[in-house]
């Protein structure tokens, strides 16, 4: 499976390198979305709950974005039929594919989150760096899983680009629960506050669960 | 295949349906601080507890669809999940007149029951339009199971992130306590609970017979039709078009 997992990550990572189909524009769709952020709320910065909320909003939508191109070469191009034929567990699409998310997931970040800092962000991110990268890994995660998941769903319907929103952002409530409200005290004006554990682990959790019911479903969304 | 017991649910539904109502009006007691409106609580928190049951019982009957690849199950799952998205509809409805009434707002958003409950049903109301939007049969049953497993688990974890998010005002009604509840009221409330669980079983059994009993009628003209016009297009439909 390992094996199989890897082949897959790495087709992906090239076949991104090579057109940049993905990362770029979810990059951009995230930069704009700061600058419209600026313009709606009408501020030059943002601080504390605000501040939380215009991020984790805009690496939200950004994401729905790639979700809902996660499996259209499979789907175009006979992908999963070659999957199929190949001897090898069908769940290492799966672990393939939210790996894939997640590292597109986290190259956005590695741009976006500067980008916000700089163009919105009042209070500098940099002391608080570590507490924030663990907030966007454990969410990265979530999210990952979730968007393979609703991707795989969507790539069924002829309504795509219709289907993964409607799906993905009620699916993805409780994870922005927890990660606006752990990350708000990181934003704060008068200096960031510690890291609430409970929200940390509501982000677990929901990691986990998702992580296994997919883990456990995808399976049957290959079968042809 | 579905239509055995249906006339005593149709029964039961209406005499526990009728006795509810009239337990409620006649025998509960009137609310201490919200006086008579607070009598929505028996249609209200009822709706809501047998629609998430409902959404549960689709995901179960997920589950059993793609172990066995039996389509009854499949269309079990979706009259389950359809009836629910309905009850769920006249619960939001009902419990936003409750907040008007009790909190003078049409919407609170720090009452976290009322806010998952709003979530799990946005969540659902994908369910027709995924459906929908698949023509292959098979692939749809398959997808919409999928989904309605995803969804199952997806209530109480959104049950769990939501409370911790949000204050508590909503009443527990269902608490370790058992609320705090007379006995009166408790009484009534259990009579239109599981009234109002009858009356789920009662229109799913209704619905089941009617998409059966659809499906047959369809079969018997594709049957009897001329050579000419023996192909019958079949509809477009977020229903299950045969078992």
């Amino acid at each position: 499976m390992r094996r199989a997992v890897a082949a897959v990550v790495r087709k992906d990572l090239r076949v991104e390198l090579r057109t940049g189909e993905a990362v770029p524009a979810m990059l951009l769709f995230s930069v704009s979305t700061f600058v419209l952020f600026h313009f709606a709320l009408d501020r030059a910065s943002v601080e504390g709950e605000l501040a939380a909320g215009v991020l984790w909003m805009t690496l939200l939508f950004a994401a729905v974005l790639g979700m809902s191109r996660l499996f259209v070469a499979e789907r175009e191009q006979g992908g999963f039929d070659g999957f199929l034929l190949a001897p090898v567990d069908r769940t290492s699409l799966f672990v393939a594919k939210a790996a894939v998310l997640f590292s597109f997931l986290v190259a956005v970040e590695l741009a976006a989150v500067p980008a916000f800092s700089i163009l919105l962000l009042g209070p500098s991110p940099w002391p608080v760096a570590p507490e924030l990268v663990l907030v966007l890994l454990l969410a990265d995660l979530g999210i990952a899983v979730v968007g393979t998941l609703v991707g795989a769903l969507g790539i069924q319907t002829r309504a795509r680009e219709l289907i993964v929103p409607i799906l993905a952002l009620p699916l993805m409530i409780p994870l922005t629960i927890a990660a606006a409200r752990a990350t708000s005290p990181l934003f704060l004006e008068a200096g960031a506050e510690a890291l609430a554990g409970r929200w940390l682990l509501v982000l677990g959790l929901y990691d986990l669960v998702f992580g296994l019911v997919a883990f456990a479903v995808f399976d049957f969304l290959l079968e042809e | 295949m579905f239509a055995r017991g249906l006339k005593p649910l149709s029964i039961a539904s209406v005499v526990l349906i009728v006795g509810a109502f009239a337990l409620v009006f006649f025998y509960a007691p009137n609310d201490a601080d919200q006086g008579f409106v607070q009598k929505i609580f028996y249609l209200h928190v009822p709706l809501a507890i047998v629609a998430l049951f409902g959404f549960v019982a689709g995901g179960v009957y997920g589950i059993r669809y793609l172990r066995t690849d039996d389509r009854s199950h499949d269309l079990r799952s979706y009259v389950a999940i359809h009836i629910s998205l309905i009850l769920a509809v006249a619960a939001l409805v009902t419990g936003s007149i409750w907040a008007r009434a009790a909190w003078g707002q049409w919407w609170v958003w720090d009452e976290p029951t009322l806010v998952s409950f709003l979530i799990v049903f946005l969540l659902y109301a994908c369910y027709q339009p995924l459906r929908f939007s698949i023509e292959d049969p098979e692939r749809q049953a398959r997808t919409a199971a999928v989904f309605a497993i995803v969804a199952g688990a997806f209530v109480p974890l959104n049950f769990m992130a939501v409370r911790l998010a949000e204050s508590l005002v909503h009443p527990r009604v269902l608490s370790a306590t058992g609320g705090s509840m007379p006995g009166e009221m408790r009484l009534t409330f259990l009579v239109a609970l599981t009234g109002m669980a009858v009356l789920f079983v009662t229109l799913w059994k209704y619905e089941l017979t009617s998409k059966e009993a659809s499906m047959q009628l369809r079969a018997l003209k594709r049957a009897l039709a001329d050579e000419d016009d023996a192909w019958v297009p079949t509809r477009r439909s977020a229903a299950p078009q045969q078992i």
